[in-house]
């Protein structure tokens, strides 16, 4: 593994939301190896959307740097792709899902160019993938939430990316859309996209990443799963949030809007239990 | 028959007026798309009676109204954006005083003048049929720079409207063209000073721009067909106006009214008769 340079690495990061004394990411320094699948663990409030923040340059660094391929961040910035937890568009703004896919190209089609065949090839391609093809000429203001979300998936494949963050893909959208994100993750994996995707459910973590971070403003552990999500790991992370139920662990997250999490038979999570 | 159409235009200042009306009419409805997608109709107000006094200022300097009014518009854009993207103050606080200020001003700069009061209510409610040739060739470069820009510009204007997190993702210098919007729109307000006045510009900005986004569900086609009821608007809108002689800038926005009233009552899908006539067994309310 040592021969391959990092393909993301983060040193020494701080990020402080405007002037609270608290910083919401406190000395964070962590590398990922290009093609990695990194699934990012911690409570509400940990930093896991600060930190896809910082990374695509939308929060101010305090300290420290983010360097993409041993170059500064903002220099190779259409290689990343970012999807938030809950989009911030106006859904009633006269666009259909073909032009928001299309928006993926623009940062490799660079100022005053005009989309071309390549790019409206892209565009059907990354529609095919999330198996959405039939929406390309729907408004976004018509599509339900998970047809919302694979619309922003598209968006983000037709971008091309080298590094995919995606907050939360999996919180609070219906069976299919979760599967096509499941799927698509396999497809990019294999393609040797970087994939760093933040969730609440630590058996998804456990079983389809290679690597876990366990964040809780600090970073409390970051490596394989079995090694990092340990009970003692879990509870440093996650605190009073974490129990025990039946030697079964739970994190349980108690803001409205998050599913309880419960940690299924899975053999990789052996560890876990006592 | 169709002399009725024909005869005003026999007169030289008619067809002056009509030039200038629809070009006024699509500059500043293809903006006004803009101005309604993000929410900044009384910041389009707001611009407008910022030109009073520069428009004051350049009378009594005896220099171009024109000119004046250019320079005030573009001075007021830049300080509403500066006090928004400093975050520390609201757009629409920062707005309301500046609005105010600048009106104030100009108010008190015109009580100081004996004579204005003649070109004031030109200034206030246009005179379009006092369009000179220079007026023409003023309106058709600044239109053209406008028009120009925004499709130059079209693909970022529209992410940093639409998406503003991917636009940051994007390293897309979002302030700058929200200031570049700002001087675009200020450009719109400043040649329809001649056709509608200070006082109905953003009705020239908001209206056809709002019918069109009720007859559309995308960017381009909504330009095209708010340039296309601004022109309409404003063509219907002298004829009215030379033959019943009422002012032509309040027939002009009460035509584009007209225009908004019938889309909302009749449009596909969105007006209030298709749903009194399709309405669904059970409204599924999408998210």
């Amino acid at each position: 593994m040592n021969h391959i340079p990092a393909h993301l690495q983060i040193q020494d990061l701080d990020v402080r939301y405007d002037n609270n004394p608290r910083l919401a990411l406190d000395n964070v320094s962590f590398s990922v190896p290009e093609g990695t699948r990194v699934a990012i663990v911690g409570p509400n409030g940990a930093g896991k959307s600060t930190l896809f923040k910082a990374i695509v340059g939308l929060l101010p660094r305090e300290r420290g740097s983010i360097s993409i391929h041993n170059g500064a961040a903002n220099t190779l910035q259409e290689c990343v792709a970012y999807v938030p937890q809950r989009e911030q568009v106006d859904w009633r703004f006269p666009v259909n899902v073909q032009d928001v896919v299309m928006m993926g190209r623009y940062g490799s089609l660079g100022w005053f160019k005009r989309p071309a065949k390549k790019d409206r090839l892209a565009v059907q391609h990354a529609l095919a993938q999330m198996n959405i093809e039939n929406l390309a000429r729907a408004s976004i203001g018509e599509l339900s939430g998970g047809q919302q979300q694979r619309v922003f998936l598209a968006r983000a494949l037709a971008q091309d990316p080298r590094i995919l963050l995606m907050d939360e893909p999996f919180t609070g959208v219906d069976v299919t859309t979760q599967e096509a994100t499941l799927n698509l993750l396999d497809q990019l994996g294999a393609q040797g996209v970087t994939l760093m995707v933040s969730t609440h459910d630590l058996n998804l973590a456990a079983s389809r990443f290679e690597r876990v971070l366990l964040l809780n403003r600090r970073l409390v552990a970051y490596g394989a799963p079995a090694q990092v999500l340990t009970t003692d790991n879990l509870l440093r992370a996650f605190g009073a949030h974490a129990m025990f139920v039946e030697g079964k662990m739970i994190v349980d997250d108690c803001c409205p809007g998050d599913e309880h999490l419960l940690l299924g038979e899975s053999p990789a999570l052996e560890t876990l239990e006592r | 028959m169709i002399q009725i159409f024909t005869e005003p235009l026999a007169y030289g200042f008619m067809q002056r007026g009509m030039l200038a009306a629809v070009m006024v009419g699509i500059l500043c409805a293809v903006v006004g798309c803009y101005v309604v997608l993000r929410g900044m109709a009384y910041l389009g107000d707001a611009i407008s009676h910022a030109i009073l006094p520069g428009v004051a200022i350049a009378y009594v300097l005896k220099g171009d109204i024109l000119v004046g009014a250019l320079v005030a518009a573009i001075l007021v854009a830049l300080a509403i954006g500066f006090f928004t993207q400093r975050g520390n103050i609201k757009e629409d606080t920062a707005i309301g005083i500046l609005f105010a200020a600048t009106l104030s001003l100009g108010i008190a700069i015109i009580s100081t003048i004996k004579t204005y009061a003649l070109d004031l209510t030109h200034i206030l409610f246009g005179n379009v049929l006092g369009a000179s040739d220079t007026d023409l060739v003023l309106i058709a470069i600044l239109s053209v720079i406008v028009l120009v820009t925004l499709l130059a510009l079209y693909k970022e204007l529209l992410v940093v409207s639409f998406d503003p997190v991917l636009a940051a993702t994007l390293r897309l210098p979002t302030n700058l063209l929200i200031n570049i919007l700002l001087i675009l729109i200020a450009l719109a307000v400043v040649i329809s000073l001649q056709t509608v006045g200070v006082g109905l510009v953003a009705a020239m900005l908001v209206t056809p721009a709002a019918t069109a986004n009720l007859l559309t569900r995308r960017l381009p086609t909504m330009m095209l067909i708010a340039g296309m009821l601004g022109a309409l608007a404003s063509i219907i809108g002298l004829y009215l106006s030379y033959y019943l002689n009422i002012a032509s800038g309040a027939v002009i926005v009460l035509t584009t009214t007209v225009f908004f009233f019938i889309a909302y009552v009749f449009a596909p899908a969105r007006g209030i008769f298709w749903n009194l006539r399709h309405r669904p067994p059970h409204a599924a309310p999408t998210r």
